[in-house]
């Protein structure tokens, strides 16, 4: 349903799952023009479940999804569900993401220019001919990064960005993504990371089932919230003004 | 230098051989293309699988009229894909599963007609090894207009072919009609098989869709220049094995296989040199 709302996107007392299996259930968000949130959760939790609600590719069995109208999104799914063997291209990968609006096989000589311009902005425009296997993994990310971009969305979904990545990376991304936002792109990720990534963005979602808290990270990132979310009491400590998790089940777990 | 010439040469005096050389030469070419998108969507079994249920399809459609068989078969084969969608998208079965059920009941059908009303149409032998010097003039006619259709739906949907061959599930949050998609190559594909099935035969049309695709992989990284090298693989394989038949005086549908897997082989030997050499490059990329 697209409708002309205060947010880009409102959920409202939304169930969803798959199969007759309710996976998200009582579900209320209102993604903002310059929201930038992490949605948190145990795996199982349901994240995936909310960012294709999002996204539109599942359809709510209960409640009200609405957009508004004209709405854009863009999606960079998990490295790990990619087929690395498949024959393409940097380029022929970013270029994907003119898929709906032209009906030539070959670019024209401005989404030419438009893929070199966005993957020079990433730091990976040398890496244009390249197979999509042979570039590491951050640059991986920063090529699907590219191609959720040259789309020009209002609306950026990234599902564990940092997944599998090293520390220099996370925070290159990170970094990237605080700017995008600034120019004004709304941003929803997802990720297991709580203190090397979550902490450090303004709005944090809490999933289990269903939206446990949302808010900034200190009203999130609490040994009663956690508690909740987890299933487990975790120390919360300060330092530098955020938030820091002692416990390694919410930073090493990886699966989605 | 001289026999050779001769041995390109002497056959095209021939009619038959001048017919059989153009259908086999684009017949491979029409396999190769389309079967770049089957094998990268990991349905490669599913050439197999269609051209036995077209194969029961035939047999099925004899009982009506002899003259109906070609289009008897070409609806039945496309009804066995659309069915083989549905069942994958609507339940949790593997596409290879799905593949599997609808194909081989769909042949088994197709035989248990044949054998208890009897066949009036072309004869079983030619349907499962090919007969490619017994093709008339309307199947060749068929073969055009389906080659046709191919090259322009793969031109017109190159983007969202692939986008919805790689990856579907971003393809449909960017606007590609991914079910759309998926349909129409279903439809290409049985279409193509269709056509195809008296050049090769049913046994064989599986390879054709297959061996060219995955030569090309072996020999590009670029989505595009795989298309093509499948292209101009499946019709050199065509082209060749039609020769090769000519003068070894064996069935066209093996010697085009033959050939295929040699060029498959060759290119194997060719890639494993290619990557070493690339491995010796690329590390200094591979970081972030």
């Amino acid at each position: 349903m697209s409708a002309h709302i205060g947010s880009l996107l409102r959920l409202d007392r939304v169930d969803a799952g798959y199969d007759g299996t309710v996976v998200l259930r009582d579900v209320s968000l209102d993604v903002y023009d310059n929201q930038f949130s992490a949605v948190v959760g145990p795996s199982g939790a349901g994240k995936t479940t909310l960012l294709r609600l999002l996204l539109g590719t599942v359809k709510p069995s209960g409640g009200t999804v609405r957009r508004r109208d004209g709405l854009r999104t863009a999606y960079v799914p998990q490295l790990e569900t990619v087929n690395w063997d498949f024959p393409l291209t940097v380029f022929e990968c970013v270029l994907m993401g003119r898929a709906s609006r032209s009906a030539l096989p070959w670019p024209s000589r401005e989404e030419r220019a438009e893929v070199g311009r966005l993957l020079e902005r990433l730091g990976i425009g040398h890496l244009q001919r390249r197979h999509i296997r042979e570039l590491s993994g951050g640059q991986q990310q920063r090529m699907f990064l590219a191609r959720a971009l040259i789309r020009r969305p209002h609306l950026l979904v990234l599902d564990e960005p940092t997944s599998g990545v090293d520390a220099n990376t996370r925070h290159d991304i990170l970094h990237l993504l605080a700017d995008l936002h600034v120019e004004g792109i709304a941003i929803i990720l997802t990720t297991h990371d709580l203190n090397g990534m979550a902490a450090h963005l303004p709005h944090l979602v809490c999933v289990k089932g269903t939206i446990i808290a949302q808010g900034g990270p200190s009203d999130v990132i609490t040994p009663d919230v956690l508690e909740q979310t987890y299933g487990a009491r975790m120390e919360v400590l300060r330092h530098l003004d955020l938030p820091l998790v002692v416990d390694p089940r919410v930073t090493l777990a990886t699966a989605g | 230098m001289d026999a050779f010439l001769d041995a390109i040469v002497h056959p095209l005096q021939y009619a038959f051989f001048q017919k059989g050389l153009l259908v086999a030469t684009l017949s491979g070419a029409l396999l190769g293309l389309t079967g770049v998108y089957i094998t990268l969507r990991g349905m490669s079994y599913i050439g197999h699988g269609l051209s036995h249920s077209i194969f029961g399809g035939f047999a099925a459609s004899q009982l009506i009229s002899a003259q109906f068989f070609l289009w008897g078969a070409g609806v039945w084969g496309v009804m066995s894909a659309l069915a083989i969608i549905t069942v994958t998208r609507r339940h949790r079965i593997g596409a290879d599963a799905a593949i599997g059920v609808v194909t081989t009941a769909s042949f088994a059908l197709g035989i248990a007609l044949l054998t208890h009303f009897g066949a009036t149409g072309p004869s079983f032998e030619s349907a499962l090894f090919g007969s490619i010097l017994g093709i008339s003039q309307g199947q060749i006619y068929m073969l055009y207009a389906v080659a046709a259709l191919t090259v322009t739906l793969v031109f017109v949907r190159y983007r969202a072919l692939l986008f919805a061959t790689f990856d579907p599930d971003v393809a449909a949050v960017s606007g590609v009609s991914v079910l759309a998609t998926d349909i129409m190559l279903m439809v290409v594909l049985s279409l193509n098989i269709l056509s195809t099935l008296n050049v090769v035969g049913v046994t064989l049309v599986a390879a054709m869709l297959v061996i060219p695709p995955v030569t090309a992989r072996m020999l590009t990284d670029s989505f595009a220049a795989t298309l093509v090298l499948a292209t101009v693989i499946g019709a050199l394989s065509g082209a060749i094995g039609m020769y090769l038949s000519y003068s070894a005086e064996v069935p066209s549908g093996t010697m085009i296989v033959l050939i295929g897997a040699v060029a498959f082989t060759l290119a194997l030997a060719t890639a494993g040199r290619r990557r070493r050499l690339r491995a010796a490059r690329v590390p200094a990329v591979a970081v972030s």
